[in-house]
């Protein structure tokens, strides 16, 4: 396809070389010398752009960035950093739960229509959004990826929080290579307490609504394997099995604690997911209300 | 935090970046780099900047590296549309507000050092008190771990009149808070608005007037972090543990009062990171999702009648008020208060006249709980500014009192009756001395409320250890005197009994974990030969208290197998102090100083220090602010032994144990005892003879040196060899 335009196709890892295309090796201690010689080339090759080149006019802003690390400093300052206010607002319901939106486009759906659907009605359910890869870039599009998103399509709760923060409802955590980051912040708010002692506790899913490439499933593998619950759209490779879909769909659980789940309907599927945050919500014990703890010194003496 | 409120702060934090440093450029092309800075008697530098970043600001060029982190710290303004996420750079610029304050407010030291009274309380030109010395912070500090005090309101501004000011203090104060006062608005300032409306301030009705702008907001936050490095135990730099601590044991929170400007935005911002959340009168947006603090962050346009209600609440805080059926308002905060000249109304011991104390056990069927007779002239039959005789003689019984505990329910009177509003009393037993405002008689107050107020706290804070207890209060000069004869008979028994107690002929001992609410890892255990290092507990209170409270913090320990009779090791009180320090302290020695001495919260009222090449130990109390022979002050002393941490050489301690006959036996006891302040000496005086004179050496007062002869070791050394101290040719104490 390169061919077709202008485009230089370079491939970086001798694991990974491409017929035709050009390769310049990676290494992380020659990485920005590297990417400062990629970027040359690609300046360079500019005036061999041709005419059938079509750009969009329409542009629209985000703010993106947040990995692990970037998160725990935004929750509480440089003095203060945690995942403590994420887990407080969950427990006491302001946001009803987390939710993974990721993977690929697919050519049998309306473009990003899955992604969006979705994520919309997650958010109208208080269950802030974490995206990756194609899903983050519809999300971005589509303005999810501003601060303002959250007054328009977030619930009130959790519209709240993204207010007091100052961050999109939906956050974008880099590229679909970049899923183990969102595993690394179910691990993080395990560890933060007060919400179970396993990612499989969390009222959190994962979903992938137009998912297409294999490495979409070995991801799936991946977030069900730690404990979650995680729902793919569009197609199933595994109905002609009813013992394999029954085994990922069912036995996985006991197993993993977490599973997969199949629904074509974005809507239907977001369902599913809140369902399950919900039941994770019981039996945490957070459905309902909690009192206030008033502190008096003899309370503060038991603090270890 | 809302966009609005960030936005304002991280301005707010621009500002006053901008002010502070060009003060410090002024001052540094007018004094030069090396040019020293500091707050006043601190061994805490300028304490926000060391907790948080261990710095020592000590010299103007240590400045430097303060203000290149506070521009890090400090974000660009927060843009109008797709803002980048604006929380925690606005937590960091609250920091860096609290770090350039601290330089300005050290530098306006250095350049108008009369800007503040420089006092406990204000003096007669000036209300503002300025940062508060070590000393101060000591006696304060003690409150807040021992619990008299949970914690403080930070007040910024004004209320809209004088009368709304009064108010909020007084309801601050009946929750037994302190109030910490900065900034003005409207031209109008919260301290100034008291005084107008007659209310004493001062850190002794914990009223306390820090400053004239929300500048001086960080005193109030340089005091929490000293109590987390004092009492805490948490090392300069050590911030994220400062930080958490003070969330969960400083009950602090800011009022904010009047129009909310940018600057006192970048003031409450920086608060949160301490968990402590700004309550407003005006209608700012509110910050209500959790997580920095402990439930809300900022709660907004409370009217004035329920703004203290509300801040506790936020603040979540529970606070027990003690109900007492009195005219006149009730707490802790009012004990402080003086009753002087003009104001007294009715005036009784004190030297002038006869006032007597005594609390004494009677048989169940002799009692009436509760009844309360004035014998002799009351209020209502005397002119102002009169002087009467005074007995007050509180009988109790009950199946669970015992003899023993007539003493621990007198000696509280003191601190009882001096809570009362507009009440002053000093002085126990006999030397008791008692004063009556003409504005306490204005509201009713007469002298049954006196035994009403002993009836209702005796049964609040003792109920588990009697039944009933009834007053009667004489003032009748023949009655006065007949109960004086009595009350002296039975305080000579009490003494010899106490006096004849020894840790050999007890099998249990108490621990006392009473501050353990600020420092976690500290254990005291209390043996009648060792009475508790805060002054305040010994053996026979500890034993009451347990049978008070079986679950509170002072338990009974055996004390088991004596693994060392010298030193005072027992294993029973080995083993609880390794459970109960959560691990930290695993053996303690009773007697010495040398060998697994006690550890210390920070609240001791003397410490104890080694000098090796003198060969002997000095001791120096709270009080006492000069150096000492060991090359430190007080408070630099209690800055390495205290937060419950063990350090040999070194030892926390009461004055009274000083004059124990077990005091540091381990070590040679008091015979080793080579430099003590003269007042220290004064104050013990008749006891330290007799120890002394037990001991053999009935003139060893005089042989031991004082600030008056010698602030050295080796100025020690040459007044104990002429002077032929016992201690010089003892063994070596090393």
């Amino acid at each position: 396809m390169a061919e077709c335009f202008h485009t230089k196709l370079i491939t970086t890892s001798d694991r990974a070389k491409i017929e035709g295309a050009q390769h310049m090796e990676f290494h992380p201690e020659t990485g920005l010398d590297t990417a400062k010689k990629i970027l040359k080339m690609a300046i360079e090759n500019f005036p061999n752009r041709r005419h059938n080149v079509a750009i969009p006019q329409y542009s629209q802003d985000g703010v993106v960035g947040f990995s692990h690390e970037t998160i725990n400093y935004l929750l509480g300052g440089l003095f203060r950093a945690s995942y403590k206010p994420l887990n407080d607002n969950i427990i006491n319901g302001r946001i009803r739960g987390v939710a993974g939106v990721v993977g690929c486009n697919n050519a049998r759906t309306p473009h990003d229509q899955g992604h969006l659907e979705m994520v919309k009605e997650l958010l109208r359910n208080d269950v802030i959004v974490l995206s990756t890869g194609c899903s983050a870039m519809a999300c971005g599009k589509a303005g999810l990826l501003t601060p303002e998103a959250a007054k328009t399509y977030a619930g009130s709760g959790l519209a709240e929080v993204c207010e007091t923060v100052g961050i999109p409802p939906v956050l974008h955590m880099g590229a679909c290579v970049d899923n183990s980051r969102i595993l690394i912040a179910a691990t993080a708010m395990v560890k933060e307490g007060g919400l179970g002692d396993d990612i499989s506790d969390l009222p959190a899913a994962g979903a992938a609504p137009e998912w297409m490439s294999e490495k979409a499933l070995a991801i799936g593998q991946y977030f069900v394997a730690s404990g979650v619950y995680t729902v793919f759209g569009t197609t199933w490779p595994t109905f002609g099995s009813e013992a394999l879909t029954k085994h990922l769909f069912e036995e996985h659980e006991e197993l993993y604690k977490g599973m997969w789940a199949f629904e074509q309907d974005p809507i239907k599927a977001a369902s599913l997911m809140i369902a399950h945050i919900d039941k994770k919500r019981k039996a945490l014990g957070l459905e309902k209300a909690r009192e206030r703890v008033l502190f008096d010194m003899a309370m503060r003496r038991a603090l270890a | 935090m809302s966009k609005i409120i960030c936005s304002a702060a991280i301005r707010g934090a621009q500002k006053i970046y901008d002010r502070s440093e060009g003060l410090y450029k002024e001052a540094l092309a007018k004094y030069g780099p090396e040019q020293e800075i500091g707050f006043p008697n601190t061994a805490y530098y300028l304490p926000i900047i060391y907790a948080m970043t261990g710095i020592p600001v000590a010299k103007l060029s240590d400045c430097g590296k303060v203000f290149d982190l506070c521009k890090k710290l400090i974000p660009p303004p927060v843009r109008e549309t797709t803002p980048l996420p604006y929380l925690a750079p606005t937590l960091d610029a609250g920091m860096a507000t609290f770090f350039v304050e601290e330089i300005a407010e050290a530098i306006g030291y250095l350049t108008h050092p009369d800007r503040y009274a420089n006092a406990e309380d204000p003096t007669a030109g000036n209300i503002w008190l300025g940062a508060a010395s070590d000393l101060i912070f000591r006696k304060r500090g003690v409150e807040f771990v021992d619990g008299t005090a949970p914690g403080f309101a930070a007040i910024v501004g004004a209320a809209p009149d004088a009368q709304t000011a009064a108010k909020i203090a007084l309801e601050l104060q009946e929750k037994n808070l302190y109030v910490f006062m900065c900034g003005e608005n409207g031209g109008k300032r919260f301290a100034e608005q008291l005084v107008e409306a007659g209310v004493q301030v001062g850190w002794s009705t914990r009223l306390v007037p820090f400053g004239p702008d929300i500048h001086q907001a960080v005193f109030a936050i340089g005091f929490a972090c000293r109590v987390a490095m004092a009492f805490g135990g948490i090392k300069p730099g050590d911030f994220r543990k400062n930080l958490i601590y003070n969330k969960d044991r400083t009950y602090a929170f800011v009022m904010a009062l009047g129009d909310v400007t940018d600057e006192w935005y970048a003031n409450a911002a920086g608060a949160i990171n301490w968990g402590f959340p700004t309550i407003a009168d005006t209608p700012i947006p509110q910050v209500l999702p959790t997580g920095i603090c402990t439930y809300e962050h900022v709660v907004s346009n409370i009217p004035h009648s329920h703004i203290t209600e509300k801040a506790v609440e936020v603040r979540g805080l529970k606070v027990q008020v003690a109900k007492v059926p009195i005219p006149v308002s009730y707490g802790p905060a009012f004990e402080g208060e003086r009753v002087r000249g003009e104001d007294i109304y009715l005036e009784m011991g004190g030297g002038k006249t006869v006032a007597v104390e005594w609390t004494t056990s009677k048989r169940m069927e002799e009692v009436e709980d509760g009844h309360v007779e004035v014998i002799g002239p009351d209020v209502k039959d005397v002119s102002p500014g009169t002087r009467l005789h005074f007995a007050m003689v509180a009988e109790v019984a009950g199946r669970a009192f015992q003899e023993d505990f007539e003493p621990i329910l007198e000696r509280q009177n003191h601190h009882l009756i001096n809570q009362a509003q507009g009440i002053m009393h000093i002085g126990q037993r006999d030397i008791a001395w008692l004063r009556i405002s003409k504005q306490a008689v204005e509201k009713g107050f007469t002298l049954a409320d006196i035994g009403k107020i002993v009836h209702a706290k005796y049964h609040q804070d003792f109920g588990a250890i009697f039944d009933k207890v009834q007053v009667k209060i004489y003032t009748d000069e023949a009655k006065v005197k007949e109960v004086l004869e009595q009350a002296r008979a039975s305080y000579n028994h009490r003494d010899a009994r106490v006096e004849n107690m020894t840790d050999e002929t007890t099998d249990t001992f108490y621990s006392c974990t009473l501050c353990q609410s600020f420092a976690p890892n500290h254990v005291c255990v209390i043996a009648p030969e060792r009475t508790g290092l805060c002054g305040a507990y010994n053996w026979l209170d500890c034993k009451a208290s347990n049978e008070i409270n079986p679950e509170g913090p002072n338990q009974p320990i055996q004390k088991g197998e004596v693994l060392d009779a010298r030193y005072g090791q027992f294993k029973g009180a080995n083993d609880f102090v390794f459970k109960a320090s959560r691990q930290k302290v695993e053996n303690v020695s009773f007697y010495s100083l040398m060998i697994d001495p006690m550890t210390t919260c920070g609240c001791c009222e003397c410490i104890a220090a080694v000098l090796p090449i003198a060969n002997g130990i000095m001791t120096v109390d709270r009080d006492y602010t000069g150096m000492t022979p060991c090359g430190m002050k007080f408070t630099t002393l209690a800055g390495s032994v205290g937060g419950g941490s063990q350090s040999p050489g070194f030892l926390g301690h009461s004055k009274y144990n000083v004059t124990q006959k077990k005091f540091l036996a381990g070590d040679g006891g008091l015979l080793r005892m080579v430099w003590m302040p003269k007042r220290l000496k004064e104050e013990l005086g008749e006891r330290l003879a007799k120890r002394a004179a037990e001991l053999g050496v009935p003139d060893l007062i005089d042989k031991i040196a004082d600030e008056t002869v010698a602030t050295t070791e080796e100025e020690v050394i040459a007044y104990c060899t002429e002077k032929g101290h016992p201690a010089i040719t003892m063994e070596p104490i090393m």
